[in-house]
């Protein structure tokens, strides 16, 4: 028997016009590649895909489906347990999870799993005009969530098909969490984000939004009200700065701020819309995560004329997806490796001019077995910027810590919990970036479709 | 959506808005500020919360027509609805019994100072509020301000109306006098500013309500932030009240011209959304 060792490649806009639009890159599957694509899943027995999947999608029989061209109940079948397929099946780092455990990867190119379940969500979110059929069994009791990121989406989708009656409260005007205001367009585009969320309404969610937990409610207020049990998923958006000089210069965002800005605020289409966001010509975006990717990305399409991608360590260690690098490469992004800033400096307005720099070498691996960086003395130089993206993480907010007794966090401010998401509060539960701190999209999901389990076997017990 | 129950114009391009929001005014405390977006195109700005009503659920905000958003806000009218209201935001201001404490309130700033003022004066507090602004038409709340102080001082900087001159030079004179246990100062950044470097000189414990760009309110982005003797804070979440002696001004009031620029342009420009108002020609 033989195999095509490649995956189907899927279409992309061209570089060169992309950088000039917010219009997502890769354009997705058609029928017949889709088809194509399934053809070479060899319907493994124990499907070792599916257990790299974090919330665990019967990825040998939907892609079966898709083989048949049965393409809604492929959609379907994907959500028996994901509840954001289209969002999965584009951000998810498939090549550490589903894609690495697919044999087909051991003597080429696994399975494209990503994009057939982008190409299925997609598909029924077109054409499937059945509506929702559940066999639930309303309990009447009701389950707060707070934050409508993945995590708290995955419960809320998954809590309210076990019948509960679901409410979830958002700070911000708009739900997804950082798949509103965090992720840019041209990597997912906000109107499927609106659409999965709308799907998790036909499921009875109720979305609350511009309600500050800590503020507008507290944890033992949302009890008082009737609520049996409360997930926290308020993620990790609190963000990092480095504490070097000059760092509240003009024209030097967090991460955050700028692709609030650009995303949540659509700043760019400002004046259309009626938030601005600055950017210079000359961008160096610190960090080198999947945030700071988006940063230079966005920044590139916002007009910049040189976005430099700065890092303290070499290429091998940059933390973000290999899809988006090379994205960014393709782009235009350039790269400065073992080198971060030591101070930033301003022009008489106090806007940031230049950025002194230090070369970096790589010492002994750290604890997290990536090699340390050190200082070079006396390597330091200059470089001329005129706007610069601090990308070198977020933390836990601590406004829900900090108003809920008996709520324990770590010395880093996340929330402790049980294996099985209960924290130590009776009836809190918790998961996604508030507990383990920044991590990916498909893991917070994970997190959520646990606390949702655990959550109803907490009320059943109860 | 958040109704608008009732529009009252205070003064030329300055207006209070009786808006609609039980869960904000169930919890609203002086100091405290709301950020709201007036429609789906809009941005989103911070207010402070003038006052509320806890009983029939609605908060009041007063703000001054300075730039874009301001001016769309002042054309909708009672009965309208305001998109989005977030809050209450920040810490609720540092009440209590302090002794004698004299709290300025410069142009608009008067509207902010109000609730602490009151709170402050419930508090045990004698309070000698002083008022400021350009002339008579741009004076806000002095009945308000006159019922919850033991004393009011007006001034204005063309005189046309109570003492002539600036909020530093009225206060000036009172702290040559008997020593304030404290001085409470809200209104544009400049005059916050002097505000402080009076007091410092005269070693007077002052707190200000700093007002910084935000975008959400909550500290997901560090927009606000300010530096805090040698510390860097978000006014979100760590304010918006701070010691006005330990305040970087400087770098301060620079970062909020930041989008001088952009506020000029869509101000100019005719390509964008949510329509013309037809109250602003």
């Amino acid at each position: 028997m033989s195999f095509i060792t490649a995956k189907h490649p899927m279409p992309e806009q061209d570089p060169r016009e992309r950088i000039k639009n917010f219009k997502e890159v890769a354009l997705g599957y058609d029928q017949e590649t889709a088809v194509a694509e399934a053809n070479r899943c060899l319907q493994c027995k124990g499907a070792p895909c599916q257990k790299g999947c974090p919330v665990g999608v019967e990825i040998p029989a939907f892609i079966k489906l898709i083989k048949e061209g049965d393409f809604i109940a492929a959609g379907n079948k994907i959500k028996e347990r994901n509840n954001l397929p289209a969002v999965c099946g584009r951000v998810c780092p498939q090549e550490n999870q589903c894609e690495k455990q697919c044999v087909l990867g051991k003597k080429g190119e696994p399975v494209g799993i990503g994009r057939l379940e982008r190409f299925a969500a997609d598909y029924g979110a077109a054409f499937d005009r059945t509506a929702q059929h559940l066999s639930r069994q309303v309990t009447g009791k009701k389950v707060a969530v707070i934050g409508s990121g993945p995590a708290g989406l995955t419960a809320a989708g998954d809590l309210a098909k076990l019948g509960y009656r679901v409410t979830v409260f958002e700070a911000l005007h708009v739900p997804g969490g950082v798949l509103a205001y965090g992720i840019p367009e041209f990597r997912l585009p906000k109107d499927i984000v609106k659409r999965e969320v709308d799907y998790l309404k036909s499921l009875g969610v109720e979305i609350k939004t511009n309600m500050i937990i800590g503020k507008t409610f507290t944890i033992d207020e949302l009890f008082t009200d009737g609520f049996q049990a409360i997930f926290v998923a308020t993620g990790a958006g609190l963000p990092y700065f480095m504490n070097i000089p000059g760092e509240n210069l003009n024209g030097v965002f967090s991460a955050n701020e700028f692709l609030t800005r650009t995303n949540l605020m659509k700043a760019y289409r400002f004046p259309e819309y009626h938030t601005p966001v600055h950017i210079g010509a000359k961008v160096a975006v610190i960090g080198a995560g999947n945030v700071a990717m988006d940063s230079a990305r966005t920044a590139l399409r916002l007009g910049a004329q040189k976005v430099t991608v700065v890092y303290r360590r070499s290429e091998k260690e940059m933390p973000a997806r290999l899809e988006e690098i090379k994205h960014a490469q393709e782009e235009g992004v350039e790269f400065l490796f073992l080198t971060s800033p030591v101070k930033l400096i301003g022009d008489k307005e106090g806007w940031v001019k230049n950025m002194q720099c230090i070369r970096y070498e790589l010492g002994e691996p750290d604890a997290s077995g990536r090699r340390k960086p050190v200082a070079v003395p006396g390597s330091e130089f200059n470089v001329e910027v005129d706007t610069v993206i601090m990308a070198i993480g977020q933390g836990p907010n601590p406004l829900i810590t900090q108003t809920t007794d008996g709520l324990m966090s770590n010395a880093r401010g996340n929330i402790i919990v049980d294996e099985r998401g209960q924290t130590t509060r009776s009836g809190v539960f918790a998961g996604g970036d508030i507990v383990t701190g920044a991590a990916t999209v498909i893991l917070a999901m994970g997190a959520g479709k646990q606390a949702a389990i655990s959550i109803d076997q907490y009320l059943r017990d109860k | 959506m958040y109704r608008i129950l009732q529009k009252r114009s205070l003064a030329t391009g300055i207006h209070m808005y009786e808006i609609s929001a039980p869960e904000i005014a169930a919890k609203a405390l002086p100091g405290q500020f709301i950020i709201l977006r007036v429609d789906e195109w809009g941005e989103r700005i911070p207010l402070t919360i003038f006052d509320f009503d806890r009983k029939s659920g609605s908060i009041k905000i007063i703000f001054q027509e300075v730039g874009f958003t301001t001016k769309r806000l002042a054309c909708l009218k009672q009965g309208d609805f305001i998109t989005d209201i977030a809050g209450p935001l920040g810490m609720p201001s540092h009440i209590k019994k302090y002794g004698r404490v004299i709290a300025i309130g410069g142009g608009v700033g008067a509207a902010p100072i109000f609730p602490i003022v009151r709170a402050l004066k419930e508090a045990g507090n004698e309070v000698i509020s002083i008022i400021g602004a350009k002339s008579a038409e741009t004076l806000i709340l002095q009945d308000v301000m006159n019922n919850v102080s033991d004393r009011l001082i007006i001034c204005t900087d063309d005189g046309s109306v109570g003492e002539k001159g600036f909020v530093t030079e009225v206060l000036q004179k009172q702290l040559t006098g008997e020593k304030p246990d404290l001085v409470m100062a809200i209104g544009p950044l400049p005059m916050m500013q002097a505000v402080s470097e009076l007091t410092a000189s005269y070693a007077v414990k002052t707190l200000v309500s700093l007002n910084p760009i935000m975008v959400d309110g909550t500290g997901m982005c560090g927009a606000c932030r300010v530096k805090i003797g040698e510390e860097t804070k978000f006014a979100c979440v760590e304010g918006p009240e701070f010691d006005g002696h330990l305040v970087d001004w400087e770098t301060l009031i620079r970062r909020s011209t930041m989008y001088a620029k952009e506020q000029e342009l869509i101000l100019g420009e005719k390509v964008r959304s949510g329509g013309g108002c037809g109250c602003h020609s």
